[in-house]
């Protein structure tokens, strides 16, 4: 039970609101941070697609991720410059979630003894734990192919391609890797529909369709492509 | 008909509650939900025991007074108020669970009574458009586009019943607050204090301790008067061109 | 009283003061007392009798408003309409409601629209007109200066609301819409779907929040008000319990304004919200404010019937549903429990056509009511048999449908149609509705003067509370302009006038008149709560209200009104002694609510029915058997009877104060509608 002292206490009047202070601020802040994340992985996405067009193309495309921007910036300099866009994004992000699942808990602190959920989508509530999913994949994901290349069987690990495909012909990586699209998805067949809300761009009936419904084709279309690579190399369409 | 109630019993805002177990006969179909608990209450009474304290005043789903989780429904399962859901809804012989509004911002008063307060609150701090009576210009010197004031009513029927924080799972208000910003927002009149409203009524019930919106969607799914959730699209819209224009 | 508006007494108290002796069916239950003159009202031309009260009414300084303190009870469209005025103009206010937000008044169940002369139709609409058609529904006993102001003022309260942002039917050019009303001939209806009261509430509650921030207005939910206190004749505060923790609290102030609403559930089923009371009224009935007509009560006829003995309160269906819906009953008993549908035409009776032949179907509210009583009380009612008897009559939209198509209707009714589905389970398109008549408004309350002050100085009443502008009969859709009328537009100018005297003498929280008040409110509590009998209180509510119905409903009879008062006296005895409240006085203890509320109600229900026995003759909503024409229409005595009945508390035996009813910008003359 909450104490009395809250139960009793009559909230004063806020004085001197600011926009910046309130939830729907930290929202948009994830609604922005939300979208960054949706353009990389549908470069990504793309990125990897590649891997069907074999093993030197694959690899050239790695390298110039590199070189964009040359001679402008320096080697790599783009690559960091989204990176840094991205921690930065990651950073925001997972605090806002972070602040609105603390938020939400003190909502609430006697739960319901029987609670249905008529009206919102599975997806929905899957967020938080979803992204907690999906942060622990990207912790695992970066070890494997960017920060410490780690080549579960033991071949190279300066050879992008190679290591990709070495990775997916171990079953039980692939199926890591596909359990995390499928959160992947459903963190985006929500997220991406609620990030146009959060903006306030589905004012009528017929945008917030729409919106729901982009979110849905796109969450199924970045699943899936990413999912595709895996299962092709475990299938051995894709081989060394 | 006979049904089995489990009904959440609380003496005060103070002390623990806990779910009761009781039995009610003679339940006809032609009763309301609450005129089921008037019976049951009766039957109580004559036994000696306090009967179980819920709100209601106008029994026609306009007053937003009426307001209990029923099996895990805001309202139960029909989109209407609590005062406005039959028995015929049920069948014999089942359990119904009944519940309070669970919200920290709408304490548990007593039984199934809550306090929201937080609600008057939220429009004390800017949902209103600011006229002292006699100061008003002819009614007819300002138009206002059909389109306009026909959505500004659609989302003013809003009754403040509180479904849609029982039913959000973060316990968020952002459908009533989008209700009242939406309504005012349509109407040349309510231009002027725009930006401060949406900004001091967000500001108000962030403190009062509802949670923030993630776009679930349970809210309107519950909502009696079937507001939708283009209003929560519009709050958050107003409180983004705030905050361009440096609130 | 030593405190009441000058009078003058005659010398003879059983004649009243036109001379005409007083018909006395009521003769010993009742003392006869002075004459009653309201002195407020400006003399002189009709239209320029408000302008001159405004101005003669004093002024308050600015800076003194903020010594002068006001109480408002009741938060519907009179009080809160007028606390958010009171309040901007710069007085200490506390608002006072029973439920647990200002916006919950039963104001807010108001469907239909609200008057307004303001003439965009261009179709004849006048100030004048809509005073005329007031006064005339009314049946000629309100009080002629009351109307025309109120009247005068109706335009002024569409600005205010529509600026307010109350989101009124507009045309296509953005222009406000209008609908003809009630049988009116003129479209000066305003109106917001079926939820014009919602939406003018809200505007109120708005307008009052907007106060509670601004800091000049305190709102004080959940808080019943259950003492009035006079101090030195005049009010000077009110005894209210904190309906969450039991407190009982003294909240003391400079006036006290009540609006608290109609007392409709005095006979348990009504389309009045299950909270609305007579408490606050009847409190100050005691302390000395007269009550005025109380017998005068509208019955609605399109509710749906009771559908059993659990029922709580009934509901209204427009009544603009009688516009194509034909009502009718079985010729046969027969018939009555069969399928409507298996029942030819010619063994119906299309009763209101046969015998209002020019108005049909759409004859004035009371008419229609008393008409569909007559059929079921000769057993041919329809629908379920509660109590043994039927009580419904058909409302048929077969011809409708056939005429119109079922998506014109749907188009035009569609809402009401699946409120009926909701509550009877049963396919308004497919088998004809059952309505039947059911409490809605009570014309009576407590007498006030033209500044709506009552004859306890310093006690001002709004809205339904009080008794002013309807007469015996209210039309549809005034209800809430005199609200809002009272609260923004009128009161604020009046009370002024009383608290041009202040600053008062503060009133010491001792003073054995407050002392007085909170004891006997302490009484009152603890009396309920130790009787432990054996019957619940909502038990004693049911019983009392089918005595009210039964005797002092649509119909009323000498012999009956007698009965009645028999039986509530005895009644009411017996509630004293055996009624059950459980639960303790320090907690949120509804039963303990309702205890008291129906306590009031024996009391009151007793004076409508002394009210009701003395004015032999029928008029508007009060329908005595003993007046009628040859073919049994309402007959009023005006040589008799034009006088406003205000009643003065004295224990068993009441008062009676009569104030003459003048006209001089009308002529009276008797209703017809056949
Ligand atoms: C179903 C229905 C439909 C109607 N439709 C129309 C229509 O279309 N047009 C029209 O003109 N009229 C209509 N009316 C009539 C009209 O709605 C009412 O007469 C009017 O709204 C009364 O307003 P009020 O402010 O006087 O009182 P209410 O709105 O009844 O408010 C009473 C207030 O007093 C408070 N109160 C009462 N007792 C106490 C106490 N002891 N202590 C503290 N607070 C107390 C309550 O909390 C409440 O705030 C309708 C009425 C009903 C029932
Ligand atoms: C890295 C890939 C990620 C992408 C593409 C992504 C995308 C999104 C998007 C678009 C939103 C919607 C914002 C809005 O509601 O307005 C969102 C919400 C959210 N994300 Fe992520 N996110 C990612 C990672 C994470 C991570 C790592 C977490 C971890 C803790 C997380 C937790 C959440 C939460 C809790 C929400 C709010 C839920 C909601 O709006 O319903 N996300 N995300
Ligand atoms: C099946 C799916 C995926 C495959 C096959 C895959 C493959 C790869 C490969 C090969 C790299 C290394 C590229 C390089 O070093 O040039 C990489 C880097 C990366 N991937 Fe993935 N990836 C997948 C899914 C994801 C997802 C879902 C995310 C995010 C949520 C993600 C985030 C990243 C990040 C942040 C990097 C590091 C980029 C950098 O900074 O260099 N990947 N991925
Ligand atoms: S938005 Fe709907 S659910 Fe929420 S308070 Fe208003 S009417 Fe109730
Ligand atoms: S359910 Fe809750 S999360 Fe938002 S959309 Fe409704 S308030
Ligand atoms: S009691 Fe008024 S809405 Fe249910």
């Amino acid at each position: 039970m909450t104490s009395v002292a809250i139960q009793n206490a009559t909230p004063p009047l806020v004085k001197g609101a600011r926009a910046t202070q309130s939830t729907i601020f930290l929202k948009i802040t994830m609604a922005v941070s939300g979208l960054i994340f949706v353009g990389f992985v549908l470069a990504h996405m793309y990125g990897n697609l590649k891997a069907f067009a074999g093993h030197d193309d694959f690899n050239h495309y790695a390298e110039h991720l590199r070189t964009i921007g040359e001679p402008i910036l320096p080697h790599a300099g783009f690559l960091w410059i989204a990176r840094a866009v991205l921690i930065l994004a990651l950073v925001v992000h997972v605090y806002a979630a972070a602040t609105l699942w603390k938020r939400a808990k003190r909502a609430r602190t006697v739960r319901y003894q029987v609670k249905k959920h008529t009206g919102a989508i599975f997806a929905s509530r899957l967020m938080r734990w979803g992204g907690v999913t999906i942060l622990l994949f990207l912790v695992w994901h970066l070890l494997n192919f960017t920060v410490g290349k780690v080549n579960v069987k033991g071949g190279a690990t300066n050879d992008p391609y190679n290591l990709l495909v070495d990775t997916f012909d171990t079953w039980w990586l692939t199926i890591i890797y596909l359990v995390a699209m499928a959160m992947l998805g459903a963190h985006l067949h929500h997220g991406i529909w609620s990030a146009t809300q959060t903006l306030g761009l589905t004012g009528s009936e017929r945008s917030r369709k729409l919106a729901k419904n982009t979110a849905f084709t796109l969450a199924v279309i970045i699943a899936g492509g990413f999912s595709i690579v895996p299962i092709f190399v475990l299938f051995g369409v894709i081989s060394k | 008909m006979r049904l089995t109630l489990k009904i959440w019993r609380q003496s005060d805002a103070a002390a623990a509650g806990a779910m009761h177990t009781y039995e009610v006969d003679d339940v006809s179909e032609d009763m309301s939900f609450l005129e089921m608990l008037d019976v049951l209450n009766e039957q109580l009474n004559a036994k000696g025991e306090e009967p179980i304290a819920f709100d209601s005043d106008c029994r026609e789903g306009i007053c937003g007074m009426c307001g209990l989780m029923i099996n895990g429904e805001a309202h139960g399962p029909v989109t209407t108020t609590t005062c406005q859901l039959h028995m015929r809804t049920f069948s014999d012989g089942e359990t119904i669970t009944i519940e309070p509004w669970r919200s920290d911002a709408f304490p548990v008063l007593k039984d199934l009574v809550v306090d929201r307060g937080s609600f008057d609150r939220i429009i004390q701090q800017g949902g209103f458009i600011s006229v002292n009576t006699g100061s008003a210009p002819e009614a007819h010197s300002v138009q206002v586009p059909k389109e306009a004031a026909d959505r500004a009513f659609d989302v003013a029927t809003c009754i403040g019943c509180g479904a849609c924080v029982a039913a959000c799972p973060n316990g968020s208000a952002s459908l009533f607050m989008g209700a009242k910003i939406t309504h005012l927002g349509e109407l040349p009149q309510g231009q002027a204090e725009r930006d401060i409203r949406v900004v001091n009524m967000v500001a108000q019930h962030d403190h009062e301790g509802f949670g923030g919106c993630t776009n679930i969607g349970e809210c309107a799914a519950a909502c009696p008067k079937e507001i939708p959730l283009d209003v929560i699209s519009q709050l958050n819209r107003d409180l983004r061109t705030a905050l361009r224009h440096g609130h | 009283m030593t405190d009441m508006p000058d009078t003058t007494l005659t010398s003879d108290p059983s004649h009243d003061a036109s001379g005409h002796p007083a018909t006395d069916d009521a003769a010993g239950y009742y003392t006869p007392g002075s004459p009653l003159v309201d002195t407020k009202a400006p003399a002189g031309p009709i239209d320029e009798r408000w302008q001159t009260r405004k101005f003669e009414a004093r002024l308050v300084n600015p800076a003194n408003r903020r010594k002068l303190s006001i109480i408002v009870v009741g938060t519907g469209l009179a009080g809160s309409s007028a606390a958010a005025t009171l309040g901007e103009a710069g007085y200490v206010v506390k608002s006072f409601c029973y439920q647990d937000s200002p916006r919950r008044a039963h104001s807010i169940a108001a469907q239909g629209g609200i008057n307004a002369a303001k003439n965009y139709k261009e179709d004849g609409d006048s100030v004048h007109r809509l005073f005329y058609d007031t006064v005339k529904g009314g049946d000629y006993r309100s009080r002629e200066s009351n109307v025309y102001r109120l009247a005068e003022v109706s335009t002024n309260i569409i600005d205010q609301c529509v600026a307010q942002g109350v989101p009124f039917a507009r045309e296509y050019g953005g222009l406000l819409d209008n609908r003809s009303f009630g049988g009116v001939q003129v479209s000066r209806t305003f109106y917001a779907r079926g939820q014009t009261g919602q939406q003018l509430l809200i505007g109120a509650y708005q307008a009052l929040e907007r106060q509670v921030a601004a800091g000049t207005v305190t709102t004080y939910t959940r808080h019943e008000m259950l003492e009035l206190i006079v101090v030195d004749g005049k009010a000077r505060g009110i005894i209210a319990r904190d309906m969450v923790t039991g407190a009982i609290e003294t909240h003391l102030a400079d006036v006290v304004v009540l609006a608290s609403g109609g007392y409709g559930n005095v006979f348990y089923l009504s389309t009045n919200a299950m909270g609305c009371n007579v408490t606050a009224a009847w409190r100050a009935h005691r302390k000395g404010a007269y009550m005025a007509n109380p017998c005068y009560t509208q019955i609605h006829p399109t509710c749906i019937p009771v559908s059993g003995s659990h029922q709580s309160k009934l509901t209204l269906m427009s009544e603009s549903l009688r516009n194509d819906g034909r009502i009718w009953v079985p010729k046969n008993k027969a018939d009555c429990a069969k399928d409507p549908r298996e029942i030819p035409e010619e063994d119906r009776d299309y009763y209101l056509e046969r015998i209002y032949p020019s108005f049909g179907n759409l004859v004035p509210r009371d008419i229609a009511s008393r008409a569909a009583k007559y059929q079921c009380d000769d057993g041919r009612g329809v629908g379920p048999e509660v109590d043994g008897v039927r009580r419904g009559v058909y409302l048929d939209f077969a011809d409708a449908i056939a005429r119109l198509g079922r998506d014109a209707v749907e188009e035009k009714y569609g809402n009401l149609f699946d409120m009926y589905a909701r509550i009877t389970g049963e396919d308004p398109y497919v088998v004809p509705m059952r309505i039947y008549p059911a409490v809605h408004y009570v014309m009576g309350g407590l007498w006030v003067d033209y500044d709506l002050q009552s004859t306890i100085p310093g006690l001002f009443v709004t809205g339904e509370a009080n008794f002013s502008d309807h007469g015996a009969n209210r039309l549809g859709a005034s209800a809430l302009m005199q609200g809002l009328a009272d609260g923004y537009f009128v009161l604020p100018h009046t009370i002024r006038d009383y608290l041009a005297d202040g600053p008062f003498e503060k009133v010491a929280e001792d003073h054995p008149a407050v002392v007085e008040a909170r004891k006997a409110v302490e009484g009152r509590i603890e009396h309920f709560l130790t009787v432990n009998g054996t019957r619940s209180v909502d038990s004693y509510h049911r019983e009392l209200g089918n005595i009210m119905w039964e005797y002092c409903g649509m119909e009323r009879t000498e012999d009956g009104l007698k009965k009645a008062i028999d039986l509530i006296r005895t009644l009411k005895d017996d509630f004293y002694r055996n009624v059950k409240v459980l639960g303790t006085a320090d907690s949120l203890n509804q039963s303990l609510e309702k205890a008291g509320r129906v306590a009031d109600f024996f009391e009151l229900g007793e004076l409508m029915c002394i009210d009701a026995l003395n004015r032999r003759e029928s008029c508007g909503g009060h329908f005595r058997a003993e007046s009628q024409t040859e073919d049994g229409e309402a007959l009023r005595h005006d040589d008799q009877f034009a006088y406003v009945a205000a009643w003065e508390f004295a224990g068993e035996v009441p008062i009676l104060h009569k104030e003459d009813l003048v006209y001089t910008a009308i002529e009276m003359k008797q209703r017809s509608y056949k």
